[in-house]
């Protein structure tokens, strides 16, 4: 299969402190990934690269075949153009931590919207497939309620169909449930497993559920200082670690 | 004093007999307010987000609008229109001079409100639009003005006092507003106090009606955040 995300030596500091060193990375097309690691590891910091948040400071990051922050102009590899960022961002999607629902809208309004100002998407065709989305999260009931007047776990389902909606070919799910009361976690990670299950979406997520990682996760990767320690399927990584770092660190969740 | 107490409630009728040209000065303080208001609001946004422009060009010179606009007199700048400017060739009506000074001036004010009030929009709410692949122009659209707005509106609703205040300046250029009939009602009956404090009560009641709209708007731009929808609980 092919490599739909692919990281050849990339490097990212910010100030003096080195985040990402030369980090090699492959992820192929339809991979369900979970990143595990320590705090400050440098999980979110490979999101928001790829979501364009954040730049780099050397190597490639590739996307589909074309380079993420690079571009191709008559055989010289050029810096990005901020056009060429817009085409490929079209590809990807983002879930965060905290949600960021735009409060100012409804539920419906928040699928509805990006649906209609990006993907040019009239009412009726954003209306039906939020529709669709609200079904599948478990919400019909709630589309015209405003964000605050949603529980944290509500908040969350709305922001993974809103990342949905713009059926992209990668999903980024950067510690989802972690914001979240311990008692509205499984309804979170329960839209997370389907999600998984049903579709061929290339997904990477964040987190620091190993229950979850297990059934979620094609292939699960121990970061630990910008570097990726060992990766494995979750059987292997989670009762066989090789390494000593992924032991200690794996010790802290039993 | 009991004998000047109704003396003045005597003399009061003299002063409400003038209520024709009393009737007209409000009708024009009222245009001279919502006109410059317009116009004030207008070069609020313009300059307002000229601040926070990636072209630094662009920021210097809302800086320097800015800066000239708060830093001198508003009279100054409308006795400099009305009565400079023609001597270039450029002329201007009383009333449009009086809207392009107090407009002009209070955009400057304005533009502050509409710059913090911008700023006051979370970085997550960029990168959440961004992520969903929203154009700057659409961002600011459709998800940071729209939940800037809110913060504005109260500070707004303070600046279009001091506006309606302002207006008063603008009978120094001939236009017949509220207090320049004062001056005129003066002129007729030789009573000084009676038509100040006719006008001083409709500045106060032309104040009042404008809170009480903004209050409406101020409602109605909050949605989301603070209004809860019909039915709920
Ligand atoms: N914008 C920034 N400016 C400065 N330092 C930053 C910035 N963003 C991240 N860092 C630092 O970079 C390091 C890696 O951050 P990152 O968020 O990628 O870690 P993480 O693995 O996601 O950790 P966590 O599990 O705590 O979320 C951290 O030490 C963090 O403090
Ligand atoms: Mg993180």
């Amino acid at each position: 299969m092919n490599n739909i995300i692919t990281f050849d030596k990339v490097s990212k500091s910010f100030g003096e402190l080195k985040v990402l060193d030369q980090l090699n990375l492959e992820v192929k097309d339809g991979e369900k990934l979970a990143l595990i690691g320590p705090s400050g590891s440098g999980k979110t910091t490979i999101l928001r690269i790829l979501m364009t948040l954040e730049t780099i400071d050397s190597g490639f990051v590739s996307v589909n075949n074309e380079y993420l922050w690079h571009e191709k102009i008559n055989d010289k590899v050029l810096p990005a153009t901020d056009k060429h960022l817009q085409k490929m961002r079209d590809q990807i999607g983002m879930v965060f931590q905290q949600f960021n629902l735009f409060p100012h809208l409804t539920a419906i309004e928040n699928v509805k919207q990006p649906q209609i100002l990006v993907k040019k998407k009239n009412e009726s065709e954003a209306k039906e497939k939020a529709e669709d989305l609200f079904n599948m999260i478990g919400l019909s009931d709630k589309i015209d309620h405003y964000p605050h007047q949603l529980s944290g776990g509500q908040q969350q389902r709305v922001a993974i169909a809103r990342a949905l909606a713009m059926d992209p070919k990668i999903m980024l799910f950067d510690e989802v449930t972690s914001a979240l009361d311990p008692e509205l976690v499984d309804e979170v990670l329960a839209v997370l497993r389907k999600l998984a299950a049903d579709s061929d979406t290339t997904m990477l997520t964040v987190t620091h559920e190993m229950n979850f990682a297990q059934d979620f996760a094609d292939r699960v990767l121990f970061f630990d200082a910008g570097q990726i320690v060992e990766s494995g399927s979750p059987k292997e990584l989670f009762s066989n670690p090789r390494e000593e770092r992924t032991k200690s660190f794996l010790r802290k969740f039993i | 004093m009991p004998c000047i107490i109704t003396g003045q409630i005597f003399f009061m009728k003299e002063v409400i007999a003038f209520y024709p040209i009393l009737i007209d000065g409000t009708i024009t303080t009222i245009i001279l307010t919502v006109l410059s208001a317009i116009l004030a609001l207008a070069i609020s946004f313009v300059v307002g987000l000229s601040r926070i422009s990636k072209f630094k060009i662009v920021r210097v010179l809302a800086i320097i609008y800015l800066e000239f606009f708060r830093g001198s007199s508003a009279l100054v700048q409308m006795f400099f229109i009305y009565f400079v400017l023609p001597m270039w060739g450029i002329y201007f009506d009383a009333l449009t001079a009086g809207v392009i000074a107090i407009g002009c001036n209070l955009g400057a004010y304005g533009s502050e409100v509409v710059r913090g009030g911008v700023l006051a929009v979370g970085k997550e709410q960029h990168e959440a639009s961004l992520a969903l692949n929203y154009s700057p122009y659409k961002r600011y659209r459709h998800v940071i003005i729209p939940q800037a707005i809110p913060v504005m509106i109260p500070t707004f609703g303070n600046l279009l006092i001091e506006l309606l205040k302002l207006t008063a300046v603008a009978s120094l250029i001939t236009i017949s507003d509220l207090t320049f009939m004062a001056h005129i009602i003066r002129v007729q009956t030789a009573l000084t106090l009676e038509p100040f404090l006719v006008i001083l009560v409709i500045y106060f009641i032309i104040a009042s009606i404008l809170v009480k709209i903004v209050d409406i708007i101020a409602k109605k731009f909050s949605r989301g955040r603070n209004i809860m929808i019909a039915g709920e609980n």
